[in-house]
């Protein structure tokens, strides 16, 4: 293997480090304020990818507003997943909590087959998001380029809402102390749906840039991807963000790299990324970033 | 002791009544209705198993699909005749010693649970550490490892073309039998002082360790178990829908399994019997919505997909509203029937 074909395999790597980081998040701060997986956050990033496809066939809207009208959808179904599924729940057992996001995560699933059909669609791809660029004898893809640019920005910015703003406060102080956060006078409520939004945006724009990159979109698109950054969360630190987009980018870079330094196991790519996370949780049962 | 006596008494004339059922059933039902009384014993083995993890002993484990596939393939491997596994393993041939032996139905099965069961133990070893929704995340990545080795693993499992053919044994006395047996073990094991012990792991694990119960041993026991019927009850349901590949073991299948124990109650193995003969009823009535439908005049075309739509909000009905589940924590008993229609009767 050459030194180009390594650099390529990178930039790759680290892109899709950057998607699986950015649907991580999602994951880990509801983890972080409800202590529930939500498991309806892979299906929240797929309805993403099927408003903007709407948007764009039906109503023949440019693409930049689509996209932007995308992630606003995403962030109001974010919020009422939360208010039908998951509020009524907030005094119940962990359990039916749990139950609850599996359900909601099928009823969306089987929701987009019989609304937008089983069968795959070509997702709309601009002019600029299908050139290739050389570097360095290193074919890379502009959406390679785009990816890691929007996630910093989003982080930064998400960074900037959780430690510098008043609603960052309340939503570390539910996370610290759920019962004690209420007493305070904070809204729960509402924190938890700002939470909700914020997720769901951030997993919108993951889910714009993922079909941008693989733009074949379907109704079971969001198990894998979700997964995967469901595992990308854990191995972090469920709850941590720093945690969650470096368990993003060990993911991305682990299911690039077995791929082109042990080709033969291929096919086991799943599994190792599992494997990977169980080794994580049996050393350091709260992930690499966990609070002890 | 008169009681006891009168309760097993009671109990066996129940077994008797199912048996004169299966008979009545093997000669007048047409064989579409013995498919779904088949498939009601499967999901009453596998349900009940899941809830001594989930609903008894509190454990949330999202791993069921996968002790099932090991015990669909093992049994599956175990009972077809050699000239059947040529035929399906035209690819990749099979490793050597399952290429010639053929063991009888019944064997097959009892390696399969019990394999199945060790499988379940060595897994416990490391996860059975983990807590709450740590344990439920890693045995889910256990049952998608299963999934992606048995996906891969050519020369033992024919990859994603899985077996094929497979000779239907399943009838309705193997799967009622070995759902009688299911209910039978797991009711008896959780009146037992074992059962106890794992009841009081759901309850509050660290009062139970205080009390001196051994939580490595009774987490590892319920999860041998669990994984001992869910082998048995996967290699039916191989046989019974004789065609199974890895992707037949999804997520899907361990989440319908959820559905049953939570519709029927975590914690109560009259109320999973019941949902699951409810829940496969349910599922097979609610293909009507699939089909194309005249609605006063108005023709209505088939929509794909809309049975588990259906499905899904009957769940997150029952989650939101029915919160307990059918039965809770209650069970179906004698004491209990006897009291209601004797109450001054004084046993």
């Amino acid at each position: 293997m050459t030194f180009n074909v390594l650099l390529q395999n990178l930039s790759n790597g680290i892109s899709l480090g950057f998607l699986f980081a950015l649907i991580a998040i999602g994951y880990s701060m509801v983890y972080g304020i409800l202590n529930l997986i939500n498991f309806a956050h892979g299906d929240i990033f797929m309805m993403a990818t099927f408003f903007v496809y709407y948007a764009i066939a039906l109503f023949s809207i440019p693409w930049g507003l689509a996209f932007f009208v995308g992630i606003l959808l995403t962030v109001l179904l974010g919020i009422s997943v939360d208010r039908f599924a998951y509020r009524p729940l907030r005094n119940s057992p962990r359990i039916s909590c749990l139950c609850s996001a599996i359900g909601m995560s099928f009823l969306l699933e089987n929701f987009a087959i019989v609304v937008f059909g089983g069968r795959p669609k070509s997702f709309f791809r601009p002019e600029i998001f299908t050139k290739m660029y050389t570097i360095f004898n290193v074919r890379i893809h502009s959406v390679s380029i785009v990816t890691p640019v929007i996630a910093i920005l989003a982080l930064l910015v998400l960074t900037y809402i959780i430690y510098r703003t008043k609603i960052g406060l309340a939503m570390r102080a539910i996370s610290r102390d759920f019962d004690t956060a209420n007493l305070m006078g904070i809204n729960i409520n509402k924190t938890i749906a700002f939470t909700f939004a914020i997720g769901s945006g951030l997993a919108a724009i993951g889910a714009i840039l993922w079909a941008l990159r693989y733009p074949q979109i379907y109704p079971y698109m969001g198990i894998f991807p979700g997964w995967r950054a469901f595992a990308a969360a854990i191995m972090g630190g469920i709850g941590s963000i720093r945690g969650a987009t470096l368990g993003g980018f060990l993911v991305g870079l682990l299911s690039i790299m077995i791929v082109v330094f042990l080709p033969a196991l291929a096919g086991y790519k799943d599994a190792f990324i599992f494997i990977g996370v169980i080794i994580v949780l049996l050393f350091k049962p709260k992930g690499l970033f966990g609070e002890e | 002791m008169k009681k006891n006596i009168l309760y097993f008494l009671l109990s066996i004339s129940i077994i008797l009544l199912v048996i004169v059922f299966i008979i009545i059933a093997n000669r007048n039902f047409d064989s579409y209705v013995i498919r779904i009384l088949n498939l009601c014993a499967i999901y009453i083995i596998l349900g009940v198993s899941l809830n001594l993890i989930n609903g008894f002993t509190g454990q949330f484990s999202l791993g069921h699909a996968g002790f099932m596939a090991i015990g669909a393939y093992l049994s599956a491997l175990l009972y077809m005749s050699p000239e059947l596994k040529e035929v399906n393993f035209f690819i990749v041939p099979l490793i050597m010693p399952f290429r010639v032996i053929q063991l009888p139905f019944f064997v097959a099965v009892i390696f399969a649970g019990l394999f199945s069961a060790l499988i379940g133990f060595l897994i416990g070893i490391p996860c059975l550490r983990l807590k709450g929704d740590y344990l439920a995340i890693v045995t889910f990545g256990f049952s998608e490892i299963i999934r992606v080795i048995f996906n891969n693993l050519q020369n033992v499992t024919n990859g994603p073309i899985g077996l094929k053919g497979l000779p239907t044994y399943t009838n309705l006395w193997w799967s009622f039998g070995i759902a009688i047996l299911t209910v039978l073990v797991v009711k008896n094991l959780i009146n037992s002082s074992y059962g106890r012990a794992l009841k009081s792991i759901r309850e509050n694990e660290t009062a139970a360790e205080a009390m001196g119960v051994n939580l490595f041993f009774h987490k590892s026991l319920a999860f041998a178990i669990g994984a001992f019927f869910a082998g048995l009850g996967g290699a039916l349901l191989g046989s019974f829908i004789m065609t199974i590949d890895p992707n037949t073991f999804s997520f899907l299948l361990t989440f319908q399994l959820i559905v049953i124990v939570i519709v029927g109650g975590l914690g109560s193995i009259t109320g999973t019997v019941i949902s699951a003969i409810i829940i496969t009823v349910l599922m097979e009535t609610l293909r009507s919505v699939e089909a194309p439908m005249n609605i006063f005049g108005l023709h209505v075309p088939g929509i794909p997909g809309m049975r588990m739509l259906v499905f899904a909000i009957l769940l997150m009905t029952v989650v939101l509203f029915f919160k307990k589940g059918l039965m809770g924590k209650n069970e179906w008993s004698w004491d209990g029937l006897l009291k209601k229609y004797f109450p001054d009767n004084e046993r």
